[in-house]
């Protein structure tokens, strides 16, 4: 089955299985390695990328879905990494080893978009899905909090 | 407060299904003995000579369905899902939301798909979603379960007609019984379950008594 995606705004069509995770088809079909591989069962969040907007785990999710849909991956949040959440992680040398830094990165992009002003409660809810197994959770938080405009420390 | 509550409810739960067999409700003709994993068939019933007491009778025959904990799991009775058999919270931590589908980031679909991902173990079916609070089950009886199905400003306005064809036909319903991987389905099948709620429906939707149990 060939299955058509728009890619951070570029036209794709793939011939692959139909039920092929979208993170295959993202990381070995299309060659976007950002989005990364963490647990394969929907449990950490690594694989985080937007589907029409909406936040979607690309390891669970079947290629089929995508079809006729617009995906968002890292690489095309802000293709020269200008999205104001890349700086803040730069700005605050948020990520340790990095690997869970762009589900991180997709999630709160979503986060924003939808609620500019978050509480920490909402940061909280809609960050849950996202492990960091270096335990960078409080820069994190900190640099979400600073993109909203709010004091990088918890309230 | 549903962690409190959940102790009550997985006891009354395996109450309802711990058994070799469902019990035949008392003071009425026997039932026929079915395993845990059958459901009775309204010709089952049909030797319950007083109306009532056969609709009744009905009801906590579909509540060996409606108290399993396959469904029970997404009518919680706070703001988070519960899941496996010993009904634990939701873990990822998802919470219920506006809408009753997940908030920004940890939509229900973000993960959930249109039908279950058997090499993951991700359930899925088609709209997946929490049940409003109006429709909480998690720790209510098959009384109040009852009752609550049957009042439209709690069952998103169905007539009884409506509630017969969605425990009938919905997918998401359905999906109790073919819950993927190793999870264990609620009783019997879908069609033997809607036939048991057209029963219930078309001889009065009685509702059995407050501490009738299966
Ligand atoms: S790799 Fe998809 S959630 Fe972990
Ligand atoms: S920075 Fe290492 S897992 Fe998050």
């Amino acid at each position: 089955m060939s299955v058509r995606i728009r890619v951070n705004g570029v036209e794709k069509t793939l011939d692959v299985d139909p039920e092929m995770p979208l993170l295959w088809a993202l990381r070995d079909v299309l060659g976007l390695t950002g989005t990364k591989y963490g647990c394969g069962q929907a449990l950490c969040g690594a694989c985080t990328v937007h589907l029409d907007g909406q936040v979607v785990r690309a390891c669970v999710t079947p290629v089929r879905r995508a079809d006729g849909r617009a995906v968002t991956t890292i690489e095309g949040l802000a293709p020269d990494g200008s999205h104001p959440l890349q700086r803040a992680w730069v700005e605050l040398a948020v990520p340790q080893c990095g690997y869970c830094q762009a589900g991180q990165i997709m999630t709160a992009a979503a986060l924003l978009k939808a609620k500019p002003k978050p509480t920490d409660d909402e940061i909280e809810q809609s960050m849950a899905g996202n492990l960091c197994r270096c335990g960078a959770y409080s820069r994190i938080r900190a640099a979400i909090r600073k993109v909203a405009g709010m004091p990088e420390g918890e309230q | 407060m549903h962690q409190r509550l959940l102790p009550f409810a997985v006891a009354f739960v395996f109450a309802g299904c711990g058994g070799p067999t469902a019990d035949a409700p008392k003071g009425s003709t026997a039932l026929r003995k079915v395993a845990p994993g059958e459901l009775r068939t309204p010709a089952d019933f049909a030797g319950i000579e007083d109306t009532r007491a056969r609709s009744s009778a009905l009801f906590l025959e579909a509540s060996r369905v409606l108290t399993h904990p396959r469904c029970v799991n997404c009518h919680p009775n706070g703001d988070i899902p519960h899941q496996g058999m010993n009904m634990q919270l939701h873990d990822p931590p998802a919470v219920r939301g506006p809408d009753n589908h997940g908030v920004v980031g940890m939509e229900c679909t973000s993960c959930h798909q249109d039908r279950n991902q058997e090499l993951t173990r991700v359930p899925g079916a088609p709209h997946w979603a929490l049940a409003p609070i109006q429709m909480a089950w998690v720790g209510k009886s098959p009384h109040e379960i009852c009752e609550q199905m049957k009042d439209p400003k709690r069952n998103g306005g169905k007539s009884l007609a409506a509630i017969v064809e969605h425990n009938a036909h919905d997918a998401l319903v359905g999906w109790g019984w073919h819950p993927g991987a190793d999870r264990e389905p609620v009783p019997g099948t879908q069609e033997q379950f809607g036939a048991i709620v057209a029963a219930w429906v078309e001889s009065g939707a009685a509702c059995p008594a407050k501490g009738a149990r299966p």
